[in-house]
């Protein structure tokens, strides 16, 4: 809808877009896959085998528990890809929702819109997820909670912005003139234009959000054992950075090498659609 | 200019008001008792009498805001739970070093960024444009937590040039400010640059090569100063970012400082110390920004008649 | 032998050919108008002389841009850097951008004095102060020292031809100097302009779409159309006895559709486009006087006993 099609196929015609499209297509059919590919059980420990080199039984060797990194890190694709498409699509329907009302309606429910979006602005967005997570605890659902609020602010301003522009198009006024209803006006003309950089901006903000649900981890404070998600391996990795660097390397490794795909993908995405100047106001 | 500063100092105020409401309601929000989250577990009848009449906990919830409000004015942050300390004084004590590592990692990322995106843009296109460009995708894109394992994998563990963590030695600022100085650094270089390019198009461009000065001259000497203060703007924007950047950073390296006392005391679910890290946070990106929007104004006088 | 002279250049950008076979030629301290309506190629002309077509992707392909006998398109960068801003300068069209908004005006013409003719800063800084007086620049002394958004139009581009003439020049290149400017000002900054190239026996390209200009200024004029030279010749020959089509509809004797008589304020896009130029002579769609042979085969620039014409109807060489 959205997307046309030709501009997919020109993507996928660059070296650029076609690499980044084939690396994303891995690493979600590998996380949809994972109990299938996955050669051992993420949460069998088995301390005799404990922090083990990469090696022929386990490919990308052990954590401290004896459990196979690479199954892990499989099956830590699902919770990161899980909590980043979630929080960020629902950030994404809720930011569309405001801004466009915001952006078309305008009066004082903008301008209470536009102040709270401003404040939150400036506000990194791992602090609003903490002072989001101290509210709602630590958790996988917290997280995502946290990921989507923290996000909200970028899609409002996106679509307010794409809203206000397309508002004043000669057509608009033609369409209202010809006696059409706001709402109509709104959802059959405006939000159609106004959503392509919303959701390729959304495209990009998963990447971030991919991160931010990492550092969390990290922290601790993200999906709870058993649970595996690359960034609380890391964390109980840290312990064990003399004698099994890996344990830090790998699930790294694996975060990088999604954002990186997907910033690519999202890059070449607004390339082949040619809308980088309307992303500008983002 | 003295206008400017009045008015954007009373807009903090309302900004400040609403986010230490939201912080102030995060005690209220977790679920249980309010009392519980603020006390240790196994207190006293009279200790929790105490705090009730302290912080008017059975009055209504604009009152307890107000006293709250009232005794953090006045630096009472109240006690932490775990370490039984007054909050300010584990602020007092930790907040110097997260400013050092934030201030050192704002200039590297500053001066360093600046310098890259300089250079880039003046040899558009070559290999050094080329070799920057990537630095960049790579510095922006990877987690900034992973960015300073490796850094610690490698030149503490491996070659053991710097301590591996915490914070005894100036030596162990080196690592922490290079691994969030490279995020900063890559946004700095791409506005630069970015900046650069545009400005390298205008006119009065033109004229200058037609007055015969050497390109480097031009790019370095002339349009670098134009392109300044896109620069200032996107770092007055993203100071906060460079402070989350801290926080995350002084966990991985095991720092003392806010992000630690923070995430620590998230962890141990100590609600005064973490209502009091957030404050602090929270003041450091309102001033950040503000201070950011001093040297714009600074730096362009049409900035200052606007009203915001 | 002429100070400049430009034969068969050719300029192309990209895959577009925007100028083909140049022709002309000035002398010292003469004054030679360039006319031709927009995307006639004119401002390309002044780039490809200056040799700044690589700032705007463009390059000389074939012929060549003489200057004082050197031939500019194959000198090494330093060299033709070291003769930029000091024997030809550049009179740019915009004075409103021209300038750098945030440096002072005055150190913007000192800082010609200083890199080219070795000056130290108050040693610049009073030969500006001289120049600017000269250009009639009130209180010229105060002047040096404001930023450019506290000038008028007028007084910014007479910063900007003293900036031209700072280094004592042997050709200068202004590419419609007037055209941004009030038109109340338009004929005092042509008039202070033609004096100081006078005074200081300066070769002028003056580069306009107003024949008026031309008339009044100009010692010898050129006519471009759609990238090729369509006429040159003396200002007094071309307005007694012009030989090719388009310059009569430029004096006015021919009307010629698009074009209002005695100017060039034609209609936009009336002039074809670089990627549509029409095949043999270029200006056939819009020539009252046409023939088959004008579609078909482009006509050679003939010098006749008094100037050039590209024009099969033209008259025959002696």
């Amino acid at each position: 809808m959205t997307v046309p099609s030709s501009a997919l196929g020109r993507l996928l015609r660059t070296p650029r877009g076609l690499g980044a499209a084939i690396v994303l297509a891995i690493i979600v059919l590998a996380a949809i896959l994972a109990p299938v590919i996955a050669p051992y059980d993420y949460a069998a420990q088995n301390l005799r085998n404990a922090n083990m080199d990469p090696g022929a039984l386990h490919w990308l060797g052990t954590d401290e528990f004896g459990r196979d990194l690479f199954s892990r890190i499989i099956y830590g694709a699902r919770t990161s890809l899980v909590i980043g498409v979630t929080s960020i699509s629902i950030s994404m329907v809720c930011g569309m929702a405001l801004g466009a009302t915001a952006g078309y309606f305008g009066g004082a429910f903008d301008r209470v819109v536009t102040m709270v979006v401003d404040l939150s602005w400036s506000f990194p967005e791992i602090l609003l997820a903490l002072i989001l997570i101290a509210i709602l605890g630590p958790g996988l659902a917290s997280t995502m909670i946290a990921i989507s609020i923290a996000y909200l602010a970028q899609f409002t301003r996106l679509t307010r912005a794409q809203v206000m522009a397309l508002k004043s198009e000669t057509y608009v006024e033609a369409t209202i003139s010809l006696g059409a209803g706001s709402g109509h006006v709104l959802f059959r003309h405006l939000l159609p234009n106004a959503v392509t950089p919303v959701i390729v901006a959304g495209m990009l903000a998963t990447g971030d959000a991919i991160i931010l649900e990492a550092t969390l981890g990290f922290f601790g404070l993200g999906a709870q054992p058993p649970t595996p998600s690359w960034g609380a391996m890391m964390s109980s990795g840290t312990a064990q950075i003399f004698i099994a660097p890996w344990i830090i390397i790998f699930p790294g490794l694996a975060i990088a090498i999604t954002v990186i795909a997907i910033n690519l993908f999202g890059d070449a995405l607004i390339d082949a659609l040619d809308i980088r100047q309307r992303l500008r106001e983002g | 200019m003295a206008l400017f500063l009045i008015r954007r100092l009373l807009l903090l105020i309302p900004v400040f008001l609403a986010v230490s409401l939201v912080i102030f309601m995060i005690v209220r929000f977790v679920p249980g008792d309010p009392i519980d989250n603020l006390l240790q577990i196994g207190s006293t009848e009279e200790q929790k009498t105490a705090m009730i009449a302290a912080y008017g906990l059975d009055r209504a919830l604009p009152v307890q805001y107000a006293i709250w409000l009232g005794k953090m004015l006045q630096g009472d942050l109240g006690e932490a739970i775990i370490l039984r300390q007054p909050v300010s004084t584990l602020i007092a004590q930790n907040l110097p070093h997260s400013l050092i590592l934030g201030s050192l990692a704002l200039a590297f990322s500053t001066l360093v960024g600046i310098a890259t995106g300089a250079l880039a843009a003046s040899f558009k296109d070559g290999w050094l444009d080329r070799l920057v460009m990537t630095l960049i995708l790579l510095g922006s894109t990877l987690p900034s937590f992973w960015l300073g394992l490796l850094m610690i994998l490698l030149f503490a563990v491996q070659l053991g040039w710097f301590p591996v963590s915490g914070a005894r030695s100036w030596s162990a600022l080196v690592l922490p400010v290079l691994t969030i100085g490279i995020g900063g650094v890559a946004l700095v270089a791409r506005v630069t640059r970015a900046a650069m390019i545009e400005i390298a198009r205008k006119d009065f461009v033109t004229m200058l090569h037609a007055k015969g000065l050497p390109p480097l001259q031009i790019q370095l000497g002339h349009v670098l100063r134009h392109a300044l203060l896109p620069v200032v703007t996107i770092l007055s924007l993203r100071i906060g970012w460079v402070l989350g950047g801290a926080v995350t950073i002084e966990y991985v390296f095991a720092r003392p400082g806010l992000g630690s006392l923070l995430i620590t005391s998230l962890n141990q679910r100590d609600y005064p110390v973490v209502q009091g890290c957030l404050l602090m946070l929270a003041i450091a990106v309102i001033l950040g920004t503000l201070i950011g929007d001093i040297v714009q104004a600074a730096m362009d006088p049409r900035l200052r008649e606007t009203l915001r | 032998m002429a100070l400049l002279d430009l034969s068969d250049v050719t300029v192309s950008i990209g895959a577009l050919m925007p100028l083909d076979r140049i022709a002309f030629s000035i002398e010292a301290g003469e004054i030679v108008g360039v006319v031709g309506e927009s995307g006639s190629g004119k401002s390309l002309t002044a780039m490809a002389v200056m040799g700044l077509l690589p700032l705007i992707g463009g390059r000389i392909t074939s012929g060549a841009v003489r200057f004082a006998d050197v031939e500019l398109n194959r000198l090494p960068e330093r060299d033709y850097r070291a003769l930029r801003g000091r024997r030809i300068a550049l009179i740019s069209q915009n004075p409103m951008t021209s300038l750098d908004p945030i440096r002072r005006v005055g150190q913007q013409i000192d800082q010609v004095s200083m890199i080219h003719l070795g000056l130290g800063a108050q040693q610049a800084r009073l030969r500006s102060v001289d120049m600017m007086r000269q250009l009639r620049i009130p209180e010229a002394d105060v002047v040096h020292g404001n930023y450019p958004h506290h000038l008028s139009g007028g007084m910014k581009q007479r910063i900007v031809i003293a900036m031209a003439l700072a280094a004592d020049p042997e050709l200068i290149v202004a590419d419609e100097p007037t055209t941004a400017l009030d038109v109340t000002i338009q004929a005092q900054i042509i008039q202070i302009m033609v004096e100081m190239v006078r005074r200081k026996n300066v070769a002028l390209m003056l580069i306009t779409h107003d024949m008026g200009v031309v008339a009044q200024a100009c010692d010898r004029v050129v006519v471009l159309y759609a990238g090729r030279v369509a006429e040159t010749g003396s200002v007094e020959r071309i307005f007694a006895a012009p030989r090719h089509p388009y310059t009569k509809s430029l004096i006015g004797c021919i009307p010629v559709e698009g074009l209002a008589p005695g100017g060039l304020k034609g209609i936009d896009g009336v002039v074809p486009g670089v990627a549509n130029y029409p095949t043999g002579c270029r200006f056939h769609p819009r020539c009252s006087l046409a023939q088959d042979r004008c579609k078909i085969e482009a006509p050679l620039l003939r010098t006749f006993d008094e100037g050039a014409a590209a024009c099969h109807l033209a008259g025959d060489p002696p």
